[in-house]
């Protein structure tokens, strides 16, 4: 099947060059913020980046099961936003603050 | 059933009967069971032998043990040896039976101890009418059980309990050499019954000093060795004078040490064939003999010195066997039954007699309180002595004339030997039945003679140490040394070669023998009558002699070379290598795991962070590593 | 169908016995015990002697794995089977002078203990008995850790985990045999898995020995492996002592002949002479550890480690007599060691003590413990006409016929034995009664009624122990002629 020439006009290597960075830049947010939201919110960056990458996939293929499965990712993610929420604030009004390096108690 | 199986059944029967109802049966009743059993037996090895053709008879009860081509069968086999040894057990058997009704009439333990002696008979007559090997060793250990047993009847005190004790562990260590000896045997020839082995080795061509041959018969021999109280393994057997005096009379002296003997008997188609063996056989045999009669020299007690005299006349039983004078030791095995039984029962009418005392210092006198014993003791003294013409005479000399033949070093030994037996035999005599009453009032007044359930016994046993000589009259005698030709075909494989000692000089010998018994016999008058010397108590012996009546400290010396050293070895095993170097070892894997452990769970440190780094970390390596190929080209 | 209700049934019974209170709960226990004994006997009965295996019964388990519930009887699960079905009843008669909490739950045990024993022993499958060795740890795990002495936690935990850790060594051998079975779906019955062991080379052999060789090592146990031993022994309740002692320890003699000489001979030929030589160190070092015991039980679980000793040495031996001496010695060790045990017990019943110090004197007032006593130490130290001496002779000439110096070691048994046996006689029963035995009383009836059949037992397997040889042999002689 014929790609339409206006999703042609941006090469796949750059859907890739750009997931990737939004991806390194969720992981870095996870690995250096402490704040749970923000580490919520980078989690939710990769996620998307994965979906733009599925997306572009699909698209360069005309592959339609990619576009279902960032469908799928979108529906567990809000999901997962919702729990992901919930214990946040639970964390909230138990400790007063959401910052992830004070939550250490479960260990040895 | 067949009077042979019956033989042996008879005991066991009295046996069970006795053992299931003990404290049931009354005690009249017990006595006569048993004794009704040994004699039954008897009654039946007198029918057997006298309805005997010469013929070896074979019975087969039952297989036993099958395993492969090995089939060892509770089989019995009747023959010169076996029937001799039977006349001998349940004739002394009976004997001794009818005695313990009259010595142990006072004893609680009554039912028991003639149970135990039933049962005695019933495993001694298993190892004689065995046709194999194994069931050889079935009634060895047999006895060796009984002998434990009866050792320890008066379980009340410690020391005779350890002194049974120390009779079956004794035993176990001959009983060791004979178990490997018959795996040898099996090894070899495949088979254990008498008749398959004598066929193997007759046909097998074994040359003489055979090297198979050589580790059979000293394995067996080490068996001997246990059963028969020789250097190394005697030393139990003056201890084993802890039990009731019958059973000394019955198992230490007259059947079951006589055991060793036998076995080298049946086995004499092998040992023929064993030079080197017969050697050693002759020089343990000798060296016992010596050893054991110069510590009988000095012994006070009335048993001890019976004890050794066993010892030493095993000695010289063995030393004929090691000349191959197999007849003569076998005569010697039967006038000793004779009169060692006697003097045993002599010893135990007097024990009786004296309430339960057995020092000869507190005796004395006592020919007059006990004119029965003290014939009859003199009798056997006689005989044990060697003085012509009672039995101990004949058999004796009859060994050392073969000796002599031999080994002229080994005769003086023997000699030397014999001079001792007559010296400390009368000495014993002289002061039990001499000089004047030494012990208490009480004993004076207490004593008597015993019943006559003992003295018959005594009587009878008697005649046949006077006489039992006469059984093997030699040639120079006019005889017909009828007891050698009636074991004659035994031997028929073994090449013996008959005395062919020239009859002046065999008199000669034969003199000086007897001069040396009757010096040393005076002797011990001159010095127990006519000084009247009494020996010194315990504490004031000294020198020499105190070495010898502390039997050369062998006790002591075993005890320190084997039981410290053994027991030391347990504790340390128990209480330290157990601990600190096997369960170290298993609960040190433990405690690593542990410490390890310890040290890991520290990488759970509760920082998410911490965590996602690992994650990311190990996903990048995982990535990384998958698509190496891809990366560097 | 018969061998299935043989397992099945002591399941049944301890649930039924799960469901009793007070008094009943023994009495049921009790009954369904001998309802099995009548079953074994029946096997015993119409046991056919030949090589094949009988009453054997299959049917799929995991199908897609190749895997069948498959079991059966020949000559050497026989003589285990009836052991096991005629020592169970005698245990739990032992128990009627004890009264134990939870009893439902202890005699459920027990019933399940026997029903895995059983299994071990006629299991057809490699898994299948691989299931069965570790569900017979579960039970007397329990019954040690509940009803056991004071140190019995830090104890039965090192016995579980020892014998589990040599398990898993096991369990990596048959999964290896099982994936060299071919087909994708692979085999895990016996026949399947001798055959696949043909085309083993020798390197294949010797890890799988070594893998076997732990597994079994600990749970007989041999030198240097038998530290859980003496303590657990010790530290179990008397009943879970005999379970373990009389029938658990056989499962290792048993997987010996079952699987590493059959399995991998080569290995055996190559490494035998280091197994024969651990297990004859181990004879000598439990006898003479043996001597010094003050504990009865820890002496007599000395003894057995001793015993068991020769029965690897003589398997490892791998000839006829060595292995016909080490099932008949298994029936008579069982025999035997239960019977000390229970004579242990009531002694211990009746004193509070097993301290060999403070005893003696017992047989002033005992002539029938002592005569009972007597013959089960007698059967212990191989007198002849007894069931120890045929076992210890045809294990001895084994050991001989392998090699003469080793059996001329492994003979000290005989000496040493006599040493510690006579010894605990001697101090228990001989001699003045001391303060605690004074009064001691004579056996009850029910003490009666598990001492005289065992005594009985001891002497009629020792008269006519070809009642059982004569239906091991042909299995015997087929498994040598797969080592040859």
């Amino acid at each position: 099947m014929q790609i339409p020439d206006i999703i042609r006009q941006i090469p796949l290597n750059y859907y890739i060059w750009f997931s990737t960075a939004l991806f390194c830049i969720g992981i870095i947010g996870v690995l250096t913020r402490r704040n749970a939201i923000i580490i919520f919110m980078s989690v939710e960056l990769m996620l998307n980046s994965v979906n733009l990458l599925l997306a572009a996939f699909s698209s360069y293929k005309s592959d339609p099961s990619g576009q279902i499965f960032v469908f799928f990712i979108m529906a567990v993610a809000a999901a997962e936003v919702a729990v992901g929420l919930a214990i946040i604030v639970m964390i909230y009004r138990n400790i007063q603050t959401i910052d992830v390096g004070l939550l250490n108690k479960l260990k040895w | 059933m067949s009077l042979i199986t019956l033989i042996p059944l008879l005991p066991l029967l009295g046996f069970l009967i006795n053992g299931i109802g003990f404290r049931h049966v009354p005690k009249s009743l017990a006595g006569i069971i048993s004794t009704g059993a040994a004699l039954a037996s008897f009654a039946c090895v007198l029918s057997l032998f006298f309805g005997f053709d010469g013929k070896p008879q074979i019975v087969s009860v039952f297989d036993w043990i099958t395993v492969g081509k090995l089939n060892i069968s509770m089989s019995f086999l009747i023959d010169q040896l076996s029937l001799l040894m039977l006349l001998i057990i349940t004739g002394v058997g009976s004997l001794i039976h009818i005695y313990s009704i009259g010595y142990m009439s006072h004893d609680e333990g009554f039912g028991k101890f003639f149970a135990f002696l039933n049962l005695f008979l019933f495993f001694m007559l298993l190892l004689v009418m065995g046709s194999n090997y194994v069931v050889m060793f079935i009634g060895w250990e047999g006895v060796g059980l009984c002998s434990y047993l009866l050792i320890g009847f008066w379980n009340k005190n410690n020391n005779y309990g350890n002194a049974a004790r120390k009779a079956f562990i004794m035993n176990r260590i001959g009983d060791l050499g004979f178990l490997l000896g018959i795996f040898l045997i099996i090894t070899h020839f495949g088979s254990v019954e008498y008749a398959d082995v004598l066929e193997r080795v007759t046909d097998g061509g074994y040359a003489s000093g055979d090297k198979t041959l050589f580790y059979i018969t000293i394995l067996l021999f080490v068996g001997a060795m246990g059963k028969s109280a020789q250097i190394p393994l005697y030393t139990w057997l003056p201890d084993a004078m802890a039990g009731p005096t019958p059973v000394s009379a019955l198992i230490h002296a007259a059947t079951m040490v006589t055991a060793g003997i036998y076995m080298i008997i049946r086995s004499n188609f092998m040992y023929s064939l064993a030079p080197d063996t017969l050697h050693i056989v002759a020089w343990v045999g000798t060296a016992t003999a010596i050893l054991a009669a110069s510590i009988g020299l000095f012994q006070n007690d009335i048993k001890k010195v019976l004890a050794y005299s066993t010892v030493s006349q095993l000695g010289y039983m063995f030393m004929g066997l090691g000349v191959m004078a197999y007849s003569s030791s076998f005569f010697h095995v039967m006038t000793h039954a004779f009169f060692k039984a006697l003097l045993f029962l002599g010893a135990g009418s007097v024990i009786h007699a004296m309430s339960d005392e057995q020092d000869i210092r507190k005796m004395g006198g006592l020919r007059k309180a006990l004119p029965i014993t003290f014939i009859t003791f003199l009798i056997a003294t006689i005989a044990i002595s060697g003085i012509p013409p009672f039995a101990g005479f004949f058999s004796k000399d009859e060994i050392l004339a073969h000796v002599f033949e031999h080994d002229k070093v080994m005769w003086g030994f023997a000699v030397f030997g014999s001079m001792m037996t007559s010296f400390y035999m009368f000495r014993l005599l002289f002061l039990t039945f001499f000089g004047e009453f030494r012990g208490t009032h009480e004993q004076e007044h207490h004593l008597h003679e015993s019943p006559i359930t003992m003295t018959a016994p005594l009587m009878i046993l008697a005649v046949l140490s006077a006489a039992g000589g006469f059984f093997n009259l030699p040639h120079i005698f006019g005889g017909h040394a009828s007891l050698a030709e009636f074991m004659a075909p035994l031997f028929a494989h073994s090449n013996v070669e008959h005395a062919a000692v020239d009859e002046s000089l065999e008199k000669t010998l034969m003199i000086v023998s007897v001069i040396a018994a009757l010096v040393s016999a005076g002797l011990a008058y001159v010095i127990y009558v006519g000084k009247k010397t009494i020996p010194v108590a315990d504490e004031q012996v000294s020198g020499f002699q105190k070495v010898v009546y502390n039997k050369y400290y062998i006790d002591e010396l075993y005890d320190k070379v084997f039981v410290k050293p053994i027991t030391a070895l347990s504790n340390f095993f128990s209480s330290v290598f157990e601990f600190l170097v096997i369960d170290l070892i298993v609960e040190g894997i433990g405690k690593l795991v542990k410490a390890l452990s310890a040290e890991a769970r520290l990488l759970q440190n509760g920082t998410t962070g911490y965590y996602i780094f690992a994650m990311v970390l190990s996903i990048a390596i995982i990535i990384i590593y998958s698509l190496k190929s891809f990366i560097l080209g | 169908m018969l061998t299935i209700s043989l397992i099945l049934l002591p399941i049944i019974a301890g649930l039924i016995t799960l469901t009793t209170k007070g008094e009943n709960t023994k009495k049921v226990a009790a009954a369904f015990a001998f309802a099995e004994l009548a079953l074994g006997l029946f096997i015993y009965g119409s046991f056919v002697p030949d090589a094949t295996t009988q009453f054997a019964t299959s049917f799929d388990w995991i199908h897609s794995a190749g895997i069948k519930f498959s079991v059966g009887i020949d000559g050497i699960s026989l003589i285990l089977v009836c052991l096991t079905t005629l020592m169970v009843p005698f245990i739990i008669l032992s128990t009627y002078g004890n009264d134990y909490k939870n009893a439902p739950t202890f005699y459920a045990l027990i019933l399940f203990m026997q029903a895995a024993l059983i299994g071990v022993f006629t299991a057809r499958d490699i898994f299948l008995f691989y299931f069965f060795f570790e569900a017979a740890l579960i039970p007397v795990y329990f019954i040690a850790a509940i009803w056991g002495g004071e140190n019995r936690i830090k104890v039965t935990f090192k016995f579980f985990v020892y014998t589990i850790f040599g398990s898993l060594f096991m369990l990596l051998a048959l999964v290896y045999l099982y994936l060299q079975t071919p087909g994708i779906a692979h085999k895990s019955d016996f026949a399947s898995i001798y055959e696949a062991a043909k085309m083993l080379d020798i390197t294949q052999q010797s890890y799988i020995f070594g893998a076997f060789f732990i597994a079994f090592a600990i749970k007989m146990p041999l030198f240097p492996f038998h530290t859980w031993q003496p303590d657990t022994y010790v530290e179990a309740p008397t009943a879970g002592t005999m379970l373990l002692s009389g029938i658990m320890l056989k499962m290792g003699t048993y997987g010996l002949i079952r699987f590493v000489l059959p399995i991998v001979p080569a290995a055996v030929d190559k490494y035998g002479m280091i197994a024969v030589i651990l297990s004859v160190i181990g004879i000598v070092y439990g006898s003479i550890i043996a001597i010094q015991q003050k504990d009865m039980k820890r002496l007599i679980a000395y003894s057995s480690f001793a015993h068991v000793g020769l029965m690897s040495a003589g398997i490892f031996s791998g000839n006829i007599d060595g292995i016909q001496g080490a099932l008949i010695q298994m029936l008579a060790h069982g025999i035997n060691v239960v019977g000390l045990f229970f004579i242990v017990e009531i002694i211990q019943q009746r004193t509070n003590s097993r301290e060999l110090a403070r005893l003696g004197g017992i047989t002033q007032t005992t002539p029938n413990l002592t005569v009972y006593f007597i013959i089960l130490m007698l059967g212990s130290v191989a007198l002849p006409l007894t069931n120890g001496f045929v076992g210890e002779f045809l294990l001895l000439k084994g050991v001989y016929a392998y090699n003469a110096w080793v059996g001329a070691i492994a003979g000290l048994t005989i000496i040493l034995g006599a040493v510690y046996m006579l010894r605990m006689v001697q101090k228990s029963m001989f001699g003045i009664t001391s303060k605690i035995t004074e009064g001691f009383t004579d056996l009850t009836f029910s003490e009666k009624a598990v001492l005289f059949p065992l005594s009985f037992m001891v002497i009629a397997l020792g008269l006519a122990p070809n009642m059982f040889l004569k239906l091991t042999e042909p299995a015997v002689i087929q498994l040598l002629s797969i080592i040859k």
